[in-house]
């Protein structure tokens, strides 16, 4: 089993939900973040002074999948989340060792 | 405001109906005795002005407080609004007590007579001794005249704040504005507005609505607080950004709105003066907004909220002196200019300079005020389509005129703020601490919070 967690662009959201509901995932955790990558910040100016804005809003997805879905899920995510501009985000793929469906108590990929 | 060509109009006309009445007293028949020329109150000037005195009390609260409160940051929000309400509340008080006496009393004054009373007024109409339902200034009731006036007083002090916001004690800001109100506010409208006798008003400075009185005085006195108080913690590296440049827009838009009583009210009455000033207040303002958001739409490469909204209120400065004497293609020139003008006084002039004028009253105020108070010398003339020059003054004359009260406003603003202010911090302190300044004043002079989010 993988988790699979992607940091996109906010107005991407929709698009990248529905792509993985097209390849059959069953859930999503979403969370609004900030950071920065290469894109850096961005400047803001106010009446002549400009503040350098260094964290920009991202959003975080995390999905926990089966290993054979890793490769169809990946290409969803980028498909889905690029524009070909900088600051389209990244995939970070982790291996997850067990789940839990806390209502049933199954455990493995029962529980995905 | 009594300015002196409305004054010419009164004149001629009871220069009409004496000439009218001659006939009369070569038939021998009852003639009207002058008394009747003398002013009676008129309906409709009384309902304009007050109208005028409530939008002028709108410009202020919540249209300043809004105006500034968006400039802030989260942290220090109720601390300005609390400060235009009090200020608000305190001059009103002030104004009956005294200073409605010290601005407005004719006691001792004569025209051409240069002395104290030139400057301040007497105290004879102390806690508005005097005045009743039936007393009368000009052709509406002393009541309406005080309280419009008093509407004046308040935003002018109000209009300071922006200039030490974030950073400057309650109890020091108010004790600032009360001294500062009574030495120089009260000063600037006697020598201005009050007459026969009255300094400037001898002089021939034209302000019409008060480019001195209010504008150039606030920017002034702001610029001098700023630069005694000195910057904020961390000025300019941190961010310092405007925390809802919303209410900064919506209180721009009620100033906007308010500043029609302002200017179009100081004709006190309504007529074609109040007409034309109504006229040329709204399109130098939108030529003054146009003129900013173009400038930095060149520069920075985007129009912003904050710029049109700042070059909207730069017009509207800057046409306050003018507002009664020049037409309408002055009023396009004059706001344009205003716009661009105060566009590099806030944002190139205040970084180089280094001061922290926190939401640029000098910018704003005092240049605008200065642009409008000298370019009103230039489109009052007729071929400007202004109201015309006084009789036997030239053009130059009249500019030089107004450079004089300009230079005068600024020197005489500028040493009694320094003043006041070190009196002020010798008795409680200019400033709150450094960890007050960081947990914003809000907490921290009033312990409260603007958002409980």
């Amino acid at each position: 089993m993988k988790l699979v967690t992607a940091i996109i662009k906010p107005f991407k959201l929709d698009d990248v939900r529905d792509a993985l509901a097209e390849v059959g995932v069953q859930g999503v955790t979403v969370t609004e973040v900030k950071g920065f990558g290469r894109q850096k910040g961005h400047t803001e100016l106010y009446r002549g002074a400009e503040y350098v804005v260094d964290f920009l809003p991202k959003v975080k997805i995390e999905v926990a999948i089966d290993s054979k879905q890793l490769d169809r899920v990946i290409e969803a995510i980028t498909k889905s989340a690029r524009t070909d501009k900088i600051g389209d985000g990244k995939i970070f793929i982790f291996d997850l060792e067990q789940v839990v469906r806390i209502r049933t108590g199954e455990t493995g990929k029962d529980a995905l | 405001m009594f300015n002196q060509f409305d004054l010419k109009k009164p004149l001629g006309v009871l220069g009409v109906v004496l000439l009218a009445a001659l006939p009369m007293l070569a038939f021998g028949e009852e003639a009207p005795a002058p008394a009747t020329a003398a002013p009676t109150l008129n309906a409709g000037d009384t309902a304009w002005m007050l109208t005028s005195t409530v939008l002028v009390l709108f410009m202020t609260i919540p249209g300043l407080a809004l105006f500034y409160a968006g400039m802030v940051r989260s942290k220090n929000v109720l601390s300005v609004m609390m400060q235009c309400f009090a200020i608000t509340a305190m001059i009103t008080v002030l104004w009956a007590l005294y200073g409605y006496s010290l601005a407005f009393s004719t006691a001792g004054m004569a025209k051409g007579v240069v002395n104290f009373a030139s400057f301040y007024g007497g105290l004879d109409k102390s806690f508005l001794k005097g005045l009743t339902v039936d007393s009368l200034q000009g052709t509406i009731p002393e009541t309406v005249f005080m309280t419009f006036q008093m509407t004046f007083a308040i935003i002018t002090p109000a209009l300071i704040v922006g200039a030490f916001a974030e950073r400057m004690k309650f109890s020091a800001m108010l004790l600032f504005m009360g001294l500062w109100f009574t030495v120089v506010y009260t000063a600037m409208t006697h020598m201005v507005w009050s007459g026969d006798g009255g300094f400037f008003w001898d002089m021939g400075v034209l302000d019409f609505a008060g480019g001195t009185v209010v504008h150039i005085n606030a920017g002034i006195a702001g610029l001098v607080a700023a630069l005694v108080l000195g910057p904020r913690k961390g000025y300019p590296k941190t961010s310092m950004m405007p925390h809802n440049l919303g209410y900064t827009l919506m209180g721009a838009s009620m100033l906007w709105v308010g500043w029609f009583g302002f200017n179009a009210g100081s004709a006190a009455a309504a007529n074609g003066s109040a007409g034309m000033a109504m006229a040329v207040t709204q399109i130098a303002t939108a030529a003054a907004a146009l003129g900013w958001m173009f400038s930095e739409w060149i520069s920075h490469g985007k129009p912003s909220v904050l710029g049109i909204a700042s070059g909207a209120v730069a017009g509207l400065v800057a046409i306050t002196p003018a507002s009664g004497f020049v037409g309408p293609m002055g009023a396009l020139i004059i706001g344009a200019v205003a716009g661009f003008g105060c566009f590099i006084a806030s944002t190139k002039i205040k970084r180089a300079l280094g001061y922290d004028d926190s939401l640029d009253v000098f910018g704003v105020h005092a240049i605008g005020g200065i642009i409008g108070a000298i370019l009103t010398g230039v489109f009052v003339a007729k071929g400007f389509g202004g109201a015309g020059l006084g009789e036997g003054v030239s053009m130059g004359a009249q500019v030089w005129k107004q450079i004089v009260g300009v230079a005068i406003t600024v020197g005489f603003v500028a040493i009694a703020s320094y003043a006041i202010l070190k009196i002020v911090d010798m008795i409680v302190g200019l400033r709150v601490t450094e960890e007050q300044e960081t947990e914003g004043l809000d907490i921290a002079s009033h312990d409260e919070r603007g958002y409980n989010l």
